[in-house]
């Protein structure tokens, strides 16, 4: 059915949407206070190895273009397990709106190629930095078999010393209806927390360690263990934090 | 100019000789014309220099960074040719100089630019005295070294006696480019901040002031997502005293007894530097071209494009360390001044960097203000009249009204007449020699002199000769200073440049500019095409400038006398914030040139 495999099919939409990001905007010389920027970071970009026995690679992307006011923002997370499975994969492309000093609305799409099956959704969140400087992002989700789910992010950077960072990270799932197929029970679904130590070499550079563990909740749950699956699971991860 | 020149037996004088001559610097004598003229080249080109410890592009006025110093006579018509070589626009703003709008070098305002490959020529009378400077006004060429200055011979005596001068122009130069400064700010705000507060120094915060308090105030900060250590946008810098890095030791030398003469221009992109010669009291007779009465200081605060000259008199047969340290401490410009040449003086070590406090916080707020709340023991006569103390929203008790014990000192306060002093408050002790109405009370801004002496302050600040009768202002005109520091953007009045309409002013009009700074950090705000007169409770005396900084958290007003025509650039000369929306166009209509406007 396919021209590319499912493997191929990732970075080819992963090219295609930042391809699509840097078409999308004006290419005219702007006035100087109304420049286009862009930005792009690997937050997470790590080796994970769970008590299972399991090793995977695993990361989060986020990346912008636009202006002060205006952006288009590349979401991605997933996660491959090295003995060669697929285990999430997920793309959001997003217009951003700053709102506030703070915060920005973002509203568009979400592809997810794994787990199986693919779904599409469409995406309204808003993304800043609450007061204490908790770094946050919620967001709404809406499939394209009309499944309602959103997604909390919470993260937070405590300085040690000047480049010692400890990042303590919490992602809470919640599905509106069971969704059978993907084994989705309503309610809090999953939740991931994580804490990670870098050491900013600059600050495009910071190689890191860190535990992170994640785990089904409740309806989910119990559809993963009558599936025989594991619940939850606790890692060990190592890797490199990368900002351009 | 030659003779001129020769006058004077100075190793400045022999620099800018050397400079002249080997770049061309053409003084037309061929047939002088009764009237003074001039004809001055400059060249904007690419250069190597190293001042960091490792060779970096810079872009050069003939060849050099800084530029040369332009040495012109009040009254001269001056023709000066600038070529561009760059393969981008350029352009040269005289900052300071009251010049022709067409003349004013601000290419979209002024005129196109200079394109590459071309030359363009400036003529323009100089019809004032007194030291300034030169710069691009094109992207962010400026941090990259197209900067100059000039000197401006009086026709009449001067008000002071020296015996010889030097120009120092202090700079900061950054090995990144500018534009990926800006990038990286944008991508992170906090990018170049590497003095943040720390887990390990709430440790230290906490031995100083206990656990909760420490906690209480990261708490206080964090609710506003703002911090303390926040005092400049950009670290990495290498501070620069005539281009000269520390380690160089840029040297002016003298006789002892003898008068010496020192032009200090501040021509760094984002800095502020505190300004002392350990040894030597400093007698500032000049502020941003205009002569003022004698202060004598220990130290001074040179904002970002001001000019500031003052005269010292070395006795001794010793070198003594001219020292501009950078407002954060983030490092130091150095020079000497020296009876002969290879002597130095002791480098005195960086003081802490300063932290902001809850007042720097306070937006320069008046609302809510309430006169008779405010202890002030200050009486009338010596009000200085300009700055506002920030009131809105802060708590009273934590201002300290009779309780603050070091004593920042009463703000000053505007509008005086009509108050009852009787009914303010009375528990003030009285302002310490240390206390800057041009900071908010309890500000961490506040300078003090590093050997505990006399600091300048705007307050200090008397026009020998007022340019300007006094008289009312015929409106005011509100000038908030505002930014999202967390994006990095900067404006006025919450909106940047490119959002903004011109800010319209009628030829003959007085206006007062009220500066809120609703910010951070402090703006040094600069009105190109007319002086600023900065209201600092002086009156008549009021000193004529044009860079007027405001620190965070207060109100400073100025007034302007508004007899140029024409399109004008006003913004922030923080490179960057101006850079980012903090800048306005200001159209003078009607006037005597009303019609070639059109």
């Amino acid at each position: 059915m396919t021209l590319l495999s499912k493997q191929a099919r990732l970075p080819a939409a992963l090219a295609g949407a930042l391809a699509l990001t840097f078409l999308a905007l004006p290419a005219e010389a702007a006035e100087m206070d109304d420049q286009i920027y862009t930005f792009f970071q690997l937050d997470q970009n790590e080796y994970r190895l769970n008590d299972e026995g399991e090793d995977l690679y695993a990361w989060d992307a986020q990346g912008w273009i636009g202006t002060d006011y205006d952006k288009l923002f590349l979401k991605s997370e997933g996660e491959y397990a090295l003995d060669g499975e697929w285990e999430k994969a997920e793309v959001q492309v997003l217009y951003s709106r700053l709102i506030s000093d703070f915060f920005d609305v973002q509203a568009g799409v979400r592809y997810d190629f794994e787990p199986d099956p693919e779904r599409a959704y469409g995406v309204i969140g808003l993304q800043g930095l609450a007061p204490q400087f908790f770094e946050v992002d919620a967001a709404l989700f809406v499939s394209n078999k009309g499944d309602v789910s959103a997604r909390f992010e919470a993260e937070y950077e405590l300085l040690i010393t000047q480049r010692l960072v400890l990042q303590p990270s919490a992602e809470l799932d919640v599905a509106v209806q069971e969704v059978d197929e993907l084994g989705i029970g309503s309610g809090p679904s999953g939740i991931e927390l994580g804490l990670r130590l870098r050491y900013e070499i600059t600050r495009e550079i910071a190689p890191y360690i860190g535990v992170h563990y994640e785990s089904d909740l409740f309806d989910t749950a119990d559809f993963t263990r009558d599936e025989g699956g594991e619940v939850d699971a606790v890692s060990f991860v190592a890797g490199v934090r990368l900002f351009f | 100019m030659k003779t001129w020149l020769n006058a004077r037996n100075s190793r400045a004088a022999r620099n800018t000789r050397a400079a002249f001559a080997a770049v061309g610097v053409v003084t037309a004598l061929l047939g002088v014309p009764p009237a003074l003229a001039g004809t001055y080249d400059l060249t904007i080109g690419e250069t190597t220099i190293n001042v960091s410890g490792s060779d970096r592009t810079a872009l050069a006025i003939n060849g050099t960074v800084p530029g040369p110093t332009l040495r012109f006579k009040e009254g001269e018509d001056l023709v000066i040719n600038v070529t561009n070589t760059l393969d981008e626009d350029t352009s040269i703003h005289w900052h300071g100089l009251i010049v022709p709008t067409s003349q004013d070098g601000v290419p979209g305002l002024s005129f196109d630019g200079i394109k590459p490959g071309t030359t363009h020529t400036y003529r323009f009378p100089a019809q004032q005295s007194g030291t300034y400077w030169f710069h691009s006004h094109s992207g962010l060429q400026e941090q990259s070294g197209v900067y100059g200055s000039i000197v401006i011979e009086p026709q009449g005596r001067e008000p002071f006696r020296y015996d010889r001068e030097y120009v120092v122009v202090l700079s900061d130069w950054h090995d990144t480019k500018p534009e990926k400064i800006l990038a990286n700010l944008k991508k992170q705000s906090d990018y170049y901040n590497y003095n943040q507060r720390t887990l390990l120094s709430l440790f230290d915060e906490a031995e100083e002031k206990g656990f909760d308090a420490a906690l209480a105030d990261r708490l206080d900060w964090g609710g506003m997502r703002m911090t303390p250590t926040d005092i400049a946008d950009i670290s990495g810098y290498t501070f620069l005293v005539n281009g000269k890095n520390p380690e160089q030791n840029w040297t002016g030398l003298f006789a002892p007894g003898e008068r010496v003469r020192l032009r200090f221009i501040n021509a760094a992109a984002m800095t502020y530097f505190d300004v002392r010669i350990p040894g030597l009291e400093m007698t500032v007779v000049q502020a941003d071209g205009n002569n003022v009465q004698p202060v004598k200081v220990d130290e001074f605060r040179i904002a970002v494009a001001e000019t500031y000259d003052v005269i010292v008199r070395p006795m001794e047969d010793q070198a003594y360390t001219l020292v501009a340290e950078p407002l954060e401490r983030g490092g130091l410009a150095r020079g000497t001044l020296a009876p002969r040449d290879g002597m130095t003086a002791e480098v005195p070590g960086l003081r802490p960097r300063p932290l902001l406090t809850m007042a720097d916080m306070s937006h320069g707020d008046m609302e809510g203000m309430d006169h008779a709340a405010m202890g002030h023991s200050m009486p009338a006569a010596e009000a200085p009249g300009a700055v506002e103390p920030p009131m809105s929203g802060m708590d009273h008790a934590a201002m300290g009204h009779g309780t603050m014990p070091q004593a920042d000192g009463p703000p000053a306060q505007q509008p005086m007449s009509g108050m009852d002093h009787a009914a303010m408050g009375h528990a003030m002790p009285p302002a310490s020699a240390d206390a800057d109405p041009f900071y908010a009370p309890g500000s961490g801004l506040t300078p003090k002199a590093a050997n505990g002496g006399k600091f300048l302050s705007y307050a200090d600040l008397k026009a020998q000769r007022p340019l300007y009768e006094v008289r009312e202002p015929t409106r005011e005109i509100e000038i908030r200073l505002t930014g999202n520091m967390e994006r990095y953007f900067w404006s006025i009045n919450d909106k940047k440049y490119s959002e903004a309409e011109p800010i319209r002013l009628t030829y003959g009009e007085r206006v007062r500019f009220k500066f809120v700074n609703e910010t951070m950090m402090t703006h040094p705000m600069h009105l190109h095409g007319m002086w600023t007169i900065l209201d600092n409770g002086n009156g008549k005396w009021n000193p004529v400038k044009h860079v007027v900084s405001i620190a965070p958290g207060t109100t400073v007003l100025a007034e302007v006398e508004v007899d140029a025509p024409g399109r004008w650039a006003f913004h922030c000369h923080l490179m960057y914030h101006m850079a980012t929306g903090m800048f306005r166009e200001v159209i003078v209509e009607g006037g005597p040139q009303a019609a070639a406007l059109n």
